[in-house]
């Protein structure tokens, strides 16, 4: 087994057996005769500057110390790390064999607040769906934080991605390598492809709007739906390449609906969170529980949501790509 | 050791996904492989939060015939506290998705050593 490995010859039971069959000598290379060897590089590198030669000679020992001691580093580093990730475990094992049994309706979780939520949830934003109701009208400045998120990432992920900084020649070089390069990974034409990808693409599409427009009524809302839709787009894009998407979604349309759906959202919120702090009647009528046009601001934050998150992942496929739209 | 540890195997199962996400993170040095650490250990995190919000024999948040009654419906708050950590855990791995290429297109491998050592040559 041991004859496979890289480093056989420096291995201990090598030099064992070396030693046993009288071919070693254990003070071979170990005594002064080493230094014979830096003499022999000097005379031969004599037209060298001596001192770059002893740098020279330095750096190659440090490199070998430092292989060898990454190599101790290495087998240490994995005994530690998984000796520290039993220990995790084995301490979260034992907290979780002291929480209460799960599905029990006594247990501390189930309080004040999750009671609340579902006594007076529908009364108070109109929405069936208790989950959204709660993310978009008692919490709804944290989903806005959410959005946020989502729209710094794709803007840090468009800032280290990008080829076309705005340079004159080599960047537009850049952009023109990215796109031929492109057009190889790109399936020209492919039949299959774009005969599923015209049949299900729409289907995709109108199922997302469909998840975000029933996100009050029933399981769903603007992220999953507005993921859902981005999954249609990319498999357009994938089917029919980058010429027919810019038709209608290029770097314009994602800054725009994103910027808008984004002040949108703030300004609707704020708006309503001040009417309600101040004890002012806000306007927004709650309709009747269970209809589509129902439940206040809950269904146009939704629609604004699912707009960021599928222009979110969009702009992540396309940037990852070919690193811009 | 208390009594629950058989009775509530979903968070036990959570608890080791969490710890195969965490040795993956530690032991792999390919970067990609890290990453796909990290995310195990959200969904375990998930796995864990979902369990938490569970009630036994009580239907999901949605209200129906305008029932809105406490005694019928499961803990709505966990399932909210999951839709953040989904949110924030996808922009997080699409950020460190492109500064591996990043560090790709630099120094032409994924091995985390491999750049430590030629990063630390060049800064010589």
């Amino acid at each position: 087994m041991s004859r496979l490995k890289k480093n056989y010859e420096r291995s201990f039971f090598y030099r064992f057996k070396k030693w046993v069959e009288g071919e070693y000598d254990p003070f071979d290379g170990k005594l002064e005769i080493k230094n014979t060897n830096r003499v022999k590089k000097e005379l031969a590198n004599h037209t060298q500057n001596p001192m770059e030669v002893f740098y020279q000679e330095e750096e190659e020992e440090i490199e070998h110390a430092t292989e060898e001691g990454l190599k101790w580093y290495q087998k240490i580093y994995k005994i530690v790390s998984v000796v520290i990730c039993l220990s995790i475990i084995s301490v979260l094992l034992i907290t979780v064999s002291y929480l209460p049994k799960i599905g029990n309706p006594d247990n501390p979780d189930n309080n004040e607040v999750s009671k609340r939520y579902i006594e007076k949830g529908l009364e108070e934003t109109g929405a069936t769906n208790i989950v959204s109701g709660m993310i978009l009208d008692y919490r709804a400045f944290d989903t806005f934080g959410e959005s946020n998120v989502l729209f710094i990432a794709a803007c840090c992920v468009l800032i280290l991605l990008r080829y076309d900084f705005g340079g004159k020649d080599s960047a537009n070089l850049k952009k023109i390598n990215a796109e031929a390069n492109d057009r190889i990974y790109e399936p020209k034409n492919d039949v299959i492809l774009q005969r599923v990808a015209f049949v299900l693409v729409p289907m995709i599409i109108i199922f997302g709007i469909y998840v975000i427009l029933n996100g009050h009524l029933s399981p769903g809302g603007g992220f999953s739906g507005g993921a859902i839709i981005g999954a249609g787009l990319i498999l357009y894009l994938n089917a029919f390449g980058f010429k027919k998407t810019e038709r209608f979604f290029s770097q314009k349309t994602f800054k725009w609906t994103v910027f808008s759906s984004l002040t949108f959202y703030c300004l609707a919120k704020s708006y309503s969170f001040y009417t309600g702090a101040n004890h002012m009647e806000s306007g927004i009528p709650l309709g009747t529980a269970g209809n589509i046009l129902s439940s206040g601001l809950i269904l146009p934050l939704n629609i604004c949501v699912g707009l960021v998150v599928a222009c979110t992942m969009y702009a992540f496929y396309v940037m990852f790509r070919k690193g811009g739209f | 050791m208390g009594g629950n540890l058989f009775a509530n195997y979903e968070e036990v199962v959570a608890m080791i996904l969490f710890g195969i996400g965490f040795t993956t993170l530690l032991l792999h040095r390919n970067m990609i492989k890290k990453i796909i650490g990290l995310n195990i250990m959200d969904s375990a995190v998930y796995l864990f939060l979902a369990s938490k919000g569970y009630i036994e024999g009580r239907l999901a948040p949605i209200v129906v015939n305008n029932v809105t009654d406490m005694e019928v419906y499961i803990n709505p708050v966990p399932s909210g506290l999951v839709l953040t950590g989904i949110v924030v855990s996808v922009s997080v791995s699409a950020l460190m998705l492109a500064l591996t290429i990043r560090l790709y297109r630099r120094y032409h491998t994924l091995d985390l050593d491999e750049i430590i050592i030629q990063s630390k040559k060049e800064g010589k």
